[in-house]
């Protein structure tokens, strides 16, 4: 199937080609931090995570989200994502692999990766995580490529995947609560300490990763001849609107708690990410942005006729994507560090070779996402002129 | 209560029997005890007669007897002894010891009416050394590990830079190595007996495990003129206990049960 990826239209190859130059010019920026140290980035001994911490975070519930294809299909026999569902799998893999290379970019001796697996320790939360992710790569690995092989050939599924499908569900939930728990078992970060932080995770991310599938059935539908399909992409988007919802209750619930109790180790974060904390406020107008973002994309969302009109549906999923990212990729990480344990503000902000470093992994993410989707076009297009 | 979190690990242990076979073969093939025990023989320093030993080192830290001058004197001291870089860059920044306000040092108890002593008085911060660390739960490789006599040691050959001791760390105490310590004339004058870094690993106070081993008290209690007292939490009669036992002392953040071995008499 893989000979599908390596014969496209001139567009393809100028596609594949940026991709190639952008990881090139970030991984010029990887050796100069592995020469010079993670000194070259903004991070301190103050914020000590950041932008590429935060960048796994987000995309870990991408990751995630596709098990809001494979729910509906697989367990509710809802037929039409079955036309969809391996689009959904496939972003998992190239999710998951940009989420294992920011982890490596965001080490310290990368060399040393695999002291974790030398020395395995179960009290921490770290191993889980490493546990997690690869296993769900290998699932979704086996499973899309296996299901898009017997679509090929025009042969139901090998029985032996129906376990493992069923097995990616809670393990999809897994991943992105395991990822919350980094966060929100460590006691002197008010900020993170609270229950609801895996729940609003894995809520943000059935509203962030379907929106981007939303997306990217658009971009399918106008440069191949393969239609996802209307009815896909109006039930996607209303998973997107629940999605986006329960993220925004969940968040009030946040807001309420630590408004109402005033107690300051909650409430500083929150003060400092949204209106400043003593004099400083360099993220006040990004989370904002976020904010305005986020709701607009529900209303928009929540109104039929403008769901229902594709380039509205469009603009509203960039609003929902662009706002989670910006209030998950930027704000959760760097507020929980801000003000510190000692209680000063030191902030942070990512430098030029960080995010060129980070635009580098996303680069090597949309590459394999450009490889499988063009893989799994070709399919489907053999399949129609059969 | 006290002892919670490291239940937890030990539930979390048993229920990971499979996974802990593995550490288990690794300590029976390399047939060194430290490993076996899940540290590395590295970290730990061999120890001569001399050896100061305790069941559970703490510190009692004096704030009567503190002033700008002892404080600047222990930090000092401090960087000679451990070979701690100086970097000009804010953000790379490298602290064991260092002096904080009252407000810093106990932002949970802060106070309106706060004796006047107090609120510029410069007050040393350093690793609490807690019972129940949250770093050493938090630590992948266990290269941040808990040793029998309760000091919490790093292990610089071990540690990944993931940083997430940091994050668990609830005193800040810990620093990172954002760029070669050794480069850039950083460290001016290199102790010999004392190992540089590398960059990428985690550091932070050891409450100098390399001097208990040859029979010294810590080089910040040894310049302190008699404000910081190191000794024996366990024993009675230790010169700490006797403080506590005559003195109201509070600790960091005591509330989050992580049990810091580090007393501050007010």
């Amino acid at each position: 199937m893989l000979e599908n990826a390596l014969k496209g239209s001139k567009a393809y190859w100028i596609w594949v080609f940026v991709l190639l130059g952008i990881i090139t010019f970030g991984f010029g920026f990887y050796l100069k931090q592995l020469d010079f140290g993670l000194g070259i980035t903004g991070m301190s001994r103050d914020v000590t995570w950041g932008f590429y911490i935060a960048q796994f975070t987000f995309l870990v519930g991408v990751a995630a989200s596709a098990v809001m294809l494979v729910i509906p299909y697989y367990l509710h026999n809802y037929k039409a994502f079955g036309k969809i569902t391996i689009m959904g799998e496939f972003l998992a893999i190239a999710s998951v692999i940009m989420c294992i290379l920011f982890i490596v970019a965001d080490l310290g001796q990368p060399m040393r990766l695999l002291n974790v697996l030398l020395y395995p320790t179960p009290h921490s939360m770290l191993f889980w995580d490493m546990i997690v992710l690869s296993g769900y790569l290998m699932i979704n690995l086996v499973v899309g490529w296996n299901v898009l092989d017997a679509e090929r050939n025009s042969v139901p599924p090998a029985k032996w995947l129906k376990p493992l499908i069923y097995l990616s569900v809670p393990w999809a939930i897994s991943i992105h609560t395991v990822t919350a728990y980094l966060y929100c078992g460590l006691p002197g970060r008010g900020f993170w300490l609270t229950a609801i932080l895996a729940p609003r995770f894995l809520a943000s991310a059935f509203a962030a990763g379907p929106a981007f599938l939303v997306l990217l059935c658009l971009i399918v539908r106008n440069v191949t001849k393969f239609d996802p399909g209307r009815e896909q992409i109006q039930s996607l988007a209303k998973v997107v609107v629940y999605g986006s919802i329960a993220n925004m209750f969940f968040f009030l619930c946040e807001v309420f708690v630590a408004m109402y109790s005033q107690i300051p180790e909650h409430l500083d974060h929150l003060q400092y990410l949204f209106f400043g904390l003593h004099g400083h406020g360099i993220l006040v107008p990004w989370m904002w942005t976020a904010m305005a973002l986020i709701v607009s994309g529900i209303i928009l969302l929540l109104i039929p006729a403008a769901r229902r009109n594709e380039s509205v549906l469009a603009v509203a999923c960039v609003f929902t994507f662009v706002g989670i990212w910006i209030d998950k990729g930027m704000g959760m990480v760097a507020g929980g560090f801000i003000p510190n344990p000692l209680h000063e503000v030191h902030e942070y902000f990512p430098t030029f070779a960080e995010v060129m470093i980070a635009a580098a992994v996303y680069g090597t993410g949309f590459l394999v996402l450009t490889i499988l989707y063009k893989v799994f076009v070709g399919v489907k297009m053999e399949l129609t002129h059969k | 209560m006290e002892n919670s979190r490291r239940s937890f690990l030990k539930f979390a242990g048993v229920s990971a029997l499979g996974l802990g076979s593995l550490s288990l073969i690794d300590g029976l093939t390399s047939g060194d005890v430290a490993a076996s025990s899940g540290q590395s023989s590295e970290a730990t320093f061999k120890r001569s007669k001399k050896a100061l030993t305790a069941k559970r080192w703490g510190m009692v830290i004096d704030t009567r007897k503190l002033d700008d001058e002892i404080c600047k004197e222990m930090e000092k001291a401090c960087r000679a002894t451990h070979n701690i870089p100086e970097h000009k860059n804010k953000r790379h920044e490298i602290k064991w010891i260092w002096d904080a306000h009252y407000k810093h040092v106990f932002p949970g108890k802060q106070d309106e009416f706060l004796a006047e002593r107090l609120k510029e008085l410069p007050i040393p911060v350093l690793c609490n050394q807690c019972a129940n660390p949250p770093c050493v739960q938090a630590c992948p490789t266990q290269a941040t590990f808990q040793r029998e006599d309760g000091i919490v040691m790093m292990d610089f050959h071990r540690c990944i830079g993931c940083r997430f001791c940091m994050a668990a760390c609830p005193y800040g105490s810990r620093s990172f190595n954002f760029r070669d310590p050794r480069g850039d004339n950083a460290i001016k004058n290199e102790n010999k007996d004392f190992p540089t870094r590398m960059k990428g690993v985690v550091e932070k106070c050891n409450f100098c495990a390399e001097r208990l081993a040859v029979g010294k008290q810590p080089i910040c209690v040894e310049v302190s003129k008699g404000a910081l007292v190191f000794g024996d939490l366990e024993d009675p009669q230790s010169e700490v206990r006797q403080l506590l036992k005559k003195n109201y002392a509070i600790r960091r953040k005591q509330n989050l049960g992580t049990n810091p071995s580090v007393y501050y008499l007010v």
